[in-house]
């Protein structure tokens, strides 16, 4: 029996390292955000939604298993919640039976094991009821395989069958054991008993002063009692393997269940927390990667700000055609936000995901990768643009055709001639092997290069500013321009006096 | 750890030199340094001046890291407090004095290690055999170091003080009783030796009485149960004597079989409940800053790098360091086997502000890093890197280095940087310090220039001290008050870096390309990368 909700005839791999470079674009895109919302509190489902979310699909039609299941699920959340508290339930149930018994003897393998049995056997009736009460309300391949599996595999018989053997186990347990301790308490001369007294008779007789004081280990000592236990029963050691062994697979049955339905209820708490917000959502359109690159949007947001922010503008975008997207313009206009949200959609995108936005159509990728401006390097030993050019080299090792990276404000850790040099590099280079590029800049000098180029493979974005020096955050297509905003801020917040003249302020959010 | 006082009253003794304190030279000072402070390692300049490592290093595997990290972090407040220091210090580099003092404050950390366990023993007779280990090694601990401290050279009023003190209480009524009880005890246990013999649940408890060697028959009863190749589920439990309940019944019956002894240990302890001197225990805590910034210092100086007693004035017109060098880096390179680049710099006469160009990863950042760390190190009363040092008090360092974007802060980056920096700069008085490190980073060129010299000519109307790192080469020849230096590199080897920040104009250089050729990213480098 197995789970398959995440692909169709394959277990996910949750024990699976997390694809290179996962780790940045969990901090460029302010992954933390999104997994927050989806994990509603849960450090496991934010496990479950990173390993999900980071691995992603290169199959349009495994994209759509997926976004089919989604729409199940979206349609009926409390069926999908349901099944989820079942599954664990069941593994909690389990560990608490566990807990019991922490030694390694037979006797506690095999009294765990079937205690876990008989808690996990209720939690799978619980399971062949939902199927038996809402197999038919799902449409998606997923759930209609998953929930008629569990009708025809967990039959009656079958049940009649396991409560047997349950009993039968339960019938070994219950022998009781004495000991002698040596002076470094390790154990001697085990002795085997079927009742408990050995309470030695001859104590608190003596009056006069004693040469010798005694005392006695009580009966429910549990330090002594085990040293004893596993010598006398030996002989069940190999039923309490395999009665474990089962126990074991039973409840990885729940643990794939658990994680792989986790998948569906992060995004269901996703979902909720999008629509209170008042929030697009669709599922977009996976295309195949072709010669033709594909990208249009309507209305897409970023994900994450989305959840934070109380005000956020949507970009319509149509890139179709582009192999690479330059945003430039005036500083707190919206470009990273831009970048983000394509970045994000894409991941949301290759999971399976709706994506925040009313249309979204968009090439899959092999892998996104982000390259943006970061911190001084913490370890001091290198400059900021020898580990910016370290992070692009080590991105370089794991780039190659069919993939997607998105650049901020990379390679400014120079001055501007030398930082646009650099950036028409790598970017030529890319292109010239089937990457497509998103970048983020303002170095006018590398944007109006490849303006200059006239390709109709580039799109230029601009984050305008409006005639009273406010932002939209709202991208438009437009060329480059040769300036930035830095002395209007610098007049804005009123200089050095900070003395704020009159005026509307941009809107802000701290 | 909290700073721990020592338990209950000391007792009393006879003659008391005065001593006040290894870390301040008056009561005063060392009242207000009492006072609870913020979080330090959250501040800006700590951060950015990598000072948290630092202190992070020295204080971090420390008893009383708490009080080493605060005054790691605090100026010591006045020229006269940082000279106290200085004293300490220099007579601390007498490597047998420093010796001695380590060991007599690892015997103290182990005297409060016992006595810090002794809450958790349930057993009264463990509790009261720990309590007299405890003694005995407090003894050993003030004598030894009393006759350390006689024997070396020593010149400070820090540390001549408590010579005083500690040699009158070593001669006190009260110590004398202390050692001669707790030598008694120990004797009387030395001889005590008792036997238990354990059947079934049943344990016997005796006096020995000269029984044969038991451990053969163990070994042979063990056998028996060594029937085939099963797996061994045997629990392994807790040796014998121990902590055990077990262990504590016998404890308590092997009293009840000696009872002159153990009644005279638990007088013993109830008599000398307080053995702690309450001086001696504060001296060993502020003992602690030096041994720990000694011991941090100690392998950089084993590597060739030089360490110095700077000459600090408030508002100092004139400042310089020579064979300077970024302490935090040097910790992390020694180690590794790396050579440190030494730099050095010098502001007289007009001379405020240093401004830094040149090629990058060419150790501008370090050198300014290295400018900040001096000055906060210096006012903390430690010697600091250099050869010879004449640095200036000030009331705050200011430091501005890049941020990280934040999604939270919509209004930009650069607004961000600007906001910040506006801050510092109103914050900042004639007495200040501030480092700033390549800003403007995210925007134009000439946006770049217009900023830079706007910052530059608050900091020069301010007239305080301060390094400003750019790539922005017209920076650097903008005042009388502006010192250019630049980062050099090595003739024919761009890629190479020498790491030494020299007084020479700005220049233009850059080697951005050669950096993108090092670490494999050209055009040209990167198309066979992604085809191969």
């Amino acid at each position: 029996m197995k789970a398959h909700l995440l692909f169709a005839e394959a277990d996910f791999n949750f024990g699976a390292d997390l694809p290179p470079h996962s780790a940045d674009l969990i901090q460029d895109l302010e992954l933390r955000t999104l997994l927050d919302a989806m994990a509603a509190g849960d450090e496991f489902l934010f496990d479950v939604s990173a390993r999900v979310l980071l691995a992603s699909l290169t199959d349009p039609d495994d994209i759509r298993f997926r976004q089919d299941i989604l729409a199940d699920s979206i349609a009926e959340p409390q069926v999908i919640r349901e099944m989820y508290r079942v599954a664990t339930a069941a593994l909690q149930d389990k560990r608490k039976v566990w807990g019991f018994f922490s030694s390694q003897q037979p006797t506690s393998v095999l009294s765990a094991a079937v205690g876990q049995l008989e808690v996990l056997i209720v939690r799978l009736r619980e399971l062949r009821q939902i199927a038996d009460e809402h197999a038919a309300k799902f449409a998606s391949e997923g759930l209609t395989t998953l929930l008629h599996t569990l009708q025809l595999e967990l039959d009656d018989e079958y049940f009649e069958t396991l409560s047997h053997h349950l009993r039968q186990l339960r019938f070994r347990n219950g022998e009781l054991l004495s000991a002698q301790l040596d002076r470094d308490n390790s154990g001697i001369n085990y002795v085997l008993r079927s009742g408990s007294s050995r309470r030695g008779w001859k104590e608190r007789v003596g009056i006069e002063p004693r040469s010798v004081y005694s005392f006695s280990i009580h009966p429910r000592d549990e330090a002594g009692a085990h040293a004893l236990q596993d010598i006398s029963n030996r002989g069940i050691n190999l039923v309490a393997n395999a009665t474990a062994q089962s126990a074991d697979h039973v409840s990885s049955y729940f643990t794939m269940l658990r994680a792989e339905l986790g998948f569906y209820v992060s995004c269901l708490n996703l979902h909720d927390q999008l629509t209170a917000r008042d929030q697009p959502t669709t599922f977009p359109y996976p295309a195949p990667w072709g010669s033709q690159p594909e990208f249009s949007c309507t209305d897409l947001r970023d994900a994450s700000l989305a959840l934070r922010a109380d005000r956020v503008v949507g970009n319509d975008v149509d890139a179709d055609g582009k192999k690479l997207v330059i945003i430039t313009g005036a500083n707190s206009g919206g470009k990273s936000t831009f970048l983000r949200s394509a970045g994000l959609a894409q991941l949301m995108l290759q999971c399976g995901m709706f994506v925040t936005a009313s249309a979204l159509r968009a090439s899959v990728c092999r892998q996104v990768f982000t390259h943006f401006i970061r911190e001084e390097d913490a370890e001091m030993i290198s400059g900021r643009l020898d580990e910016e050019l370290k992070r692009m080299s080590a991105i370089a090792d794991d780039l190659g055709p069919q993939c997607l990276i998105l650049f901020n404000e990379s390679f400014a850790a120079t001055n501007e001639r030398e930082g646009s040099e650099i950036g028409r590099q790598v970017v030529s280079a890319l292109l010239e092997a089937d990457i497509r590029v998103y970048f983020v800049t303002h170095q006018f000098d590398f944007a109006d290069s490849f303006h200059r180029q006239q390709l109709g493979s580039t799109l230029f974005l601009r984050a305008p500013r409006q005639a009273d020096g406010q932002r939209t955050f709202k991208l438009v297509v437009a060329e480059p321009l040769p300036t930035s905003y830095g002395r209007d801020i610098y007049e804005r917040i009123g200089g050095w006096l900070g003395e704020q003249p009159a005026g509307p302020t941009p809107p802000q959010r701290r | 750890m909290r700073d721990q006082t020592p338990p209950v009253l000391a007792e009393p003794t006879q003659a008391n030199p005065e001593f006040t304190s290894l870390l301040w030279p008056t009561l005063t000072t060392s009242v207000r340094a009492g006072e609870p402070q913020d979080d330090p390692s959250a501040e800006v300049f700590v951060r950015d001046l990598n000072v948290s490592q630092i202190v992070e290093a020295v204080a971090s595997e420390r008893e009383e890291s708490d009080l080493i990290a605060r005054l790691l972090y605090h100026q010591a407040g006045d020229v006269q407090t940082v000279e106290y220091r200085h004293e300490v210090f220099r007579d601390l580099e007498d490597a047998a004095l420093f010796e001695a003092a380590g060991q007599f404050s690892e015997r103290m950390r182990q005297v409060r290690l016992h006595l810090a366990q002794l809450t958790k023993m349930s057993s009264r007779q463990q509790r009261e055999g720990w309590f007299l280990d405890a003694a005995a090694i407090y003894c050993d601990a003030v004598r030894a170091f009393t006759k350390d401290l006689t024997a070396r050279p020593i010149a400070s009023t820090g540390l001549l003080s408590f010579r005083g003190y500690l040699t009158a209480y070593l001669n006190s009524d009260g110590f004398t009783v202390l050692a001669t009880d707790t030598a008694s005890r120990k004797a009387d246990l030395a001889q005590v030796m008792y036997q238990v013999r354990i059947r079934g649940p049943r344990v016997d408890v005796s006096r020995y009485e000269g029984e044969p060697d038991y451990s053969a028959e163990i070994e042979k009863t063990f056998e028996r149960f060594q029937q085939g190749a099963a797996k061994d589920y045997r629990v392994q439990y807790r040796t014998w004597p121990g902590m055990t309940h077990v262990g504590a019944q016998i404890a308590e019956l092997v009293a009840r079989l000696f009872p002159a002894e153990f009644s005279a240990l638990a007088s013993y302890h109830r008599q000398h409940a307080a053995f702690c001197d309450p001086v001696i225990s504060q001296f060993n805590r502020e003992l602690q800053f030096y041994l720990a910034y000694l011991d941090y210092i100690r392998p950089l100086r084993s590597a060739g790098l030089r360490f110095c007693y700077p000459e600090v004035t408030p508002a100092a017109r004139e400042v310089f360091a020579r064979d300077t060098f970024d302490l935090a880096l040097a910790a992390k390179l020694v180690p590794a086997g790396q050579t440190v680049v030494t730099n050095e710099f010098r502001l007289a006469g007009p001379e405020r502000v240093i401004v830094v160009t040149g090629p990058n990863q060419g150790g501008k950042t370090t050198f300014a890093r290295t400018f900040g760390q001096l000055h906060h190190l210096a006012s903390t009363g430690c010697p600091v890197p250099g050869s010879a040092a004449r640095l200036s008090g000030y009331d705050q360092i200011f430091t501005h280095f890049e941020r990280e974007e934040d999604i939270a802060n919509l209004t930009g980056k650069l607004e961000d940087d600007l906001i910040r920096i506006q801050k510092a700069l109103l914050a900042a008085t004639p007495q200040s310090i501030v480092i700033m490190n390549e800003i403007f980073t995210s925007t134009t060129l000439s946006d770049a220039r217009f900023l830079g010299e706007k910052v530059l000519a608050k900091v020069i109307e301010l007239d305080l001290l301060c390094v400003y790192v750019t790539f922005v080469d017209e920076l650097a020849s903008q005042d009388p008050s502006v010192v250019s230096m630049a980062s050099t590199i090595v003739p024919g080897n761009p890629a190479e870096r020498t790491y030494k920040v020299v007084r020479k104009p700005a220049d233009g250089l850059a080697y951005a390309l050669a950096i993108a050729d090092k670490n494999r990213v050209t055009y040209k480098q990167l198309k066979d990368r992604l085809t191969s």
